[in-house]
């Protein structure tokens, strides 16, 4: 187990507490009812190589403060990024004109659920080598030499290779008294093949499975994942493929790996339960949601076997923090129970306005530049404490698809109808593997293939998947996610032909 | 200090073969609204600073990005940004550093422009008659109002010293029956807002909304279908961004010739569309050079402070330039071209109006927006996505009922193939890729047999 680690010193250098004086008591004397600073330094490192070639090296810093106030029943908003007392009280003054102006449009008083007050909270992620720590040429080493390894492969072409890393750093204080101060770490790797047939025009990639993890550069280095087993195995799945022969559109028995499925979570369950959606705050941009409010503890979701938590918590989850950027602290509770609606996924806001009792602390914004508004937790599919191996459920299957990695998505405005693709996909007859198909995509409407799921897999399946940039809100912010999830079954899917789909 | 101070601090800073610096002084003010009332606003100010060294390690240059906000050290910004590029190793993109002035440079001494909240000062109280006049019909309204400025201040080892002022606004209202049953949208886009009316574009919501009173649910299938521009801007921005030369030249986009090389010279409409960017075009001015933070294939580190001309992407139909950075441009010989920041489709023989349109029309589908459009299969650019805020019936020239919504599979390159009719070019705003990229005029496309793959049963 690593040691324990804290708050970067060079974070908690910066003149936290005199911002927080200067911003909340200028706040407090021009009539707020509410007001809360946040400071962020988010560091980004993109290291990104086309064939074993470095193409870009970019290396971000992005500091700031925000001010967001309650005057008068109306929320204003104001940031900046020079960390003095002076700006920190014209921020408070800005965010209070801000309010002033957007009083013309508002009609619900803002009013924040109750929280207790933390009044010195640190929290650190569970990382072990802090990315931003090794030294760039040992960082780029190792890129090169993996991407070489599948470059040189017989039928490998190309290879995209990119690895982003960032490390998020958060001073949150409120008015209430709590004083919050964060730091976590994320990185996403992968590795992309590429093989191309001039004579007949097609080519075909095929990516690494690892997902984004909240963990530092230890995921490459250490015993996490085992990349050189999958990079290995990479050139033979990639030419597997281009012999594929192309599907035959129709309904088939899905066994989806928990590489592919965490998106179709993501997608059809994790926004689909987001609270703010279901109320239309996301209306005219990102969608709404079926599952209405009317419909919780009623809505069959899914299939009895489906049990879906949200969650702060999970360790080296992408949505795991300590307290939102609300000053809540993080928590687990259900979504979907036994196949029916539950739980949402809130704010202190909405929790208020819903009589929804305390806030679940899922509050967030992706820098200081952007105000906090509802994001998604890290949303899980539980496995079935005794279910079966992904090779068991597949043994189970007489005529079906077996899916792979993640690739294309998909899902209309109120998260019904959806469309995935895949990394790849193999045939099963009888209960066996009987090669890959390629030109795959399958779509269904969410409480239709949830429905479906007639087996869920055991705690063997289970991965924690997730997506390192999801977007939402406007301005557009972007968070990173976690879905867990097993190997699971879903019977009689709709499966296309994407070049069919394509006129061809 | 000054963003001309901090440009010059880190080029007299620079230690090594070569630098590039640029600064963005950015301010925002936006407000967002969700069923008559306010949801979020804001009011931000940023500054971003943006240090390219070039280093000569013996084995060719490369080049190391680090970027910061705020009033950064710049001494230890050029110094790790230099420590980057010997990292990161000989760049495959490496060229000499561009020296000539494009056209269009800007006066570099002039201070950053700025916008504050004050530009919704009139627009908030329209707004909040709008709802009113909504709530009255039993209809709620939904959207987002956000202008920025961002100012560039660009040098380079080379001498150059840069400057642009860029705004950009957008508007967007949803509107909805009060039980969400129907939907609706309309935008529009702006440099300064003077031109945005918040009345117009609640009489367009006013006015579909009204058009989706009577209900006709059609199945999946292949229809006539009328593209409006915004649908066709959300298509063809995709197909632009995916405008690789390298990556046809390599055999992996769908701009590839099959036997080898690109398609440069094939017709790929039938129409004769051109497809063009100009960094002049009026209302959808950008910036006229090149600010590249870190290298793709699209786009060079060693190409900043590159003029960005118009240029036509598809002319008359005929594939005429892809993207291509000086370095790829040079190995390939062939001309370099850069992506400029807005994009305009025209068919130079139509005289005819989306109104027009309509009226000719005997029975087809006339959709408002697209939404949640990705990339199925590279090869073909097929792309999915779903229709949104309104799919209306048009029969024997009139617009009869709004329609379910439909996931859709198709490729924007395929359809420029298959386009029978294109009205005049008006400026629009793209509703799927509005948060990246804003500029766009494009006219209505006619489809004779559009695949809407599925029903959606979203509205």
């Amino acid at each position: 187990m690593a040691e324990p680690r804290s708050v970067d010193e060079s974070f908690l250098a910066l003149p936290l507490s005199a911002l927080t004086e200067a911003a909340l008591t200028r706040a407090v004397d021009l009539g707020c009812e509410h007001a809360d600073i946040r400071v962020e330094r988010i560091r980004t490192q993109t290291l990104r190589l086309r064939d074993a070639r470095v193409e870009a090296a970019a290396d971000g810093e992005d500091l700031g403060l925000a001010v967001r106030v309650v005057h008068e029943g109306t929320w204003g908003f104001a940031a900046g990024v020079v960390l003095t007392a002076a700006e920190a009280v014209r921020l408070a003054e800005e965010a209070v004109v801000v309010a002033q102006v957007s009083a013309a449009v508002n009609t619900d008083r803002v009013e924040l659920a109750p929280e207790p007050v933390y009044p010195d909270a640190e929290w650190v992620s569970a990382y072990e080598i802090d990315p931003f720590a090794v030294p760039e040429a040992e960082k780029t080493g190792l890129m090169v030499e993996l991407s070489e390894r599948l470059l040189a492969a017989d039928g490998v072409e190309h290879v995209q290779s990119d690895v982003m890393a960032v490390k998020e750093q958060k001073w949150y204080a409120d008015t209430a008294g709590t004083r919050t101060r964060q730091q976590r770490v994320r990185i996403h790797p992968t590795f992309t093949a590429l093989t191309v047939d001039r004579s007949t025009g097609a080519f075909e990639s095929m990516r690494t499975l690892a997902p984004p993890a909240g963990r530092g550069w230890e995921y490459l280095t250490g015993s996490t994942w085992n990349w050189g087993a999958e990079l290995a195995e990479i050139p033979e799945l990639l030419r597997e493929k281009t012999k594929a022969p192309s599907v035959e559109p129709g309904r088939y028995d899905l066994v989806v790996d928990p590489s592919n499925l965490f998106l179709t979570i993501h997608e059809s369950i994790g926004h689909a339960t987001e609270l703010d959606r279901a109320l239309g705050y996301e209306a005219a941009y990102a969608g709404t949601s079926f599952a209405t409010v009317d419909k919780l503890g009623s809505l069959q979701y899914g299939s009895p076997l489906m049990n879906v938590t949200g969650d702060r918590t999970a360790e080296h989850g992408l949505s795991t923090v300590g307290y939102d950027d609300e000053g809540v602290a993080g928590q687990q509770w259900d979504i979907v129970k036994d196949g029916v609606l539950v739980g949402y996924q809130i704010d202190r806001n909405m929790a208020r306005l819903q009589g929804m009792g305390r806030s679940n602390g899922c509050a967030f914004a992706d820098s200081a530049a952007h105000v906090p508004v509802q994001r998604m937790a890290n949303v899980s599919l539980q496995p079935d404490p005794d279910g079966p191996s992904t090779e068991e459920l597949i043994a189970g299957v007489d005529r079906g698809v077996y899916v792979v990695g993640d690739k294309s998505w998909s899902i209309d405005m109120q998260r019904y109808n959806f469309q995935f693709t895949g990394q790849r996909f193999y045939k099963i007859e009888g209960g066996k593997l009987a090669g890959q198909l390629k030109d795959v995509a399958y779509q269904a409407t969410t409480t239709d293939f949830w429905g479906s799921m007639s087996r869920v897999g055991g705690p063997e399946t289970y991965v924690l998947g997730g997506a390192f940039n999801c977007g939402k809100a406007q301005p557009g912010q972007v968070a990173p996610v976690s879905h867990g999830c097993p190997s699971a079954l879903f019977e009689n899917t709709t499966i296309l032909n994407t070049v069919q789909e394509g006129g061809q | 200090m000054t963003a001309q101070q901090i440009v010059e601090a880190a080029l007299a800073a620079s230690t090594v073969d070569g630098q590039v610096v640029y600064v963005v002084d950015s301010s925002e003010a936006n407000l967002r609204w969700a069923s008559n009332s306010l949801t979020t606003n804001g009011a931000m100010r940023s500054r971003q600073v943006v240090v390219i060294s070039f280093v000569d390690g013996g084995a060719g240059m490369a080049a190391g990005t680090v970027a910061r906000t705020g009033t950064p050290d710049v001494a230890e910004l050029v110094a790790a940004s230099e420590q980057a590029a010997r990292d990161a190793g000989p760049a495959e993109d490496a060229m000499p550093l561009i020296g000539d002035v494009p056209a269009g440079s800007g006066e570099w001494d002039a201070e950053p422009a700025t916008t504050s909240i004050e530009v919704f000062r009139e627009f908030a109280p329209a707004l909040g008659q709008a709802f009113g006049a909504a709530g009255a019909r039993d209809e709620l309204l939904f959207g987002f109002a956000e202008h920025q400025m961002a100012t560039t201040y660009v040098g380079t080892s080379t001498g150059l010293r840069l400057r642009h002022d860029q705004p950009t606004g957008r508007v967007e209202l949803n509107g909805k029956s009060r039980d969400f049953a129907r939907s609706v949208w309309a935008g529009v886009g702006t440099r300064d807002f003077s031109d945005v009316s918040i009345e117009a574009l609640a009489a367009e919501v006013e006015q579909k909304l009204a058009w989706s009173q009577r209900r006709v649910d059609l199945p999946a299938g292949r229809y006539e279908t009328l593209l409006p521009p915004s649908t066709v801007s959300d298509l063809l921005i995709y197909a632009y961004w995916t405008m690789e030369a390298r990556d046809a030249d390599e055999g992996r986009n769908v701009y590839a010739k099959t036997g080898g090389g690109n398609r440069i010279g094939e017709r790929i409409c039938a129409l004769p569309l051109t497809l063009r960017s100009d960094p002049d075009e009026p209302g959808l001015e950008c910036s006229p050079f090149q600010v590249v933070g870190g290298s793709s294939g699209m786009a060079s580190v060693f190409d900043n402070g590159m003029a960005t001309p118009a240029i036509d992407w598809i002319s008359g139909g005929v594939l005429t330039n892809l993207i291509r950075p000086r370095a790829w441009a040079l190995q390939q010989t062939a001309p370099a071209t850069a992506a400029l920041d807005n994009l305009v489709l025209e068919d130079p023989t139509s005289t005819v109006t989306t109104e027009e349109m309509i009226a000719s029309t005997e029975r087809g589908l006339l959709l408002t927006t697209l939404w949640y459009i990705r990339e199925v299969d590279p090869q073909s650019l097929l792309l999915t996505g779903l229709t949104r805020d309104g799919v209306f019936l048009i029969e024997d020239g009139e617009v009869t009922g709004a329609v379910n919504n439909f996931r859709f599979n198709e490729s924007p390159v395929s359809l420029l193939g298959r386009a029978t009719q294109a009205s005049r070019t008006e400026r629009t705003l793209p509703r799927e890729w509005n948060d990246f990229f804003t500029r766009a005029a494009m006219p209505m496309l006619r489809v004779p047999d559009f695949n809407m793959s599925s029903v959606s049963p979203a509205s």
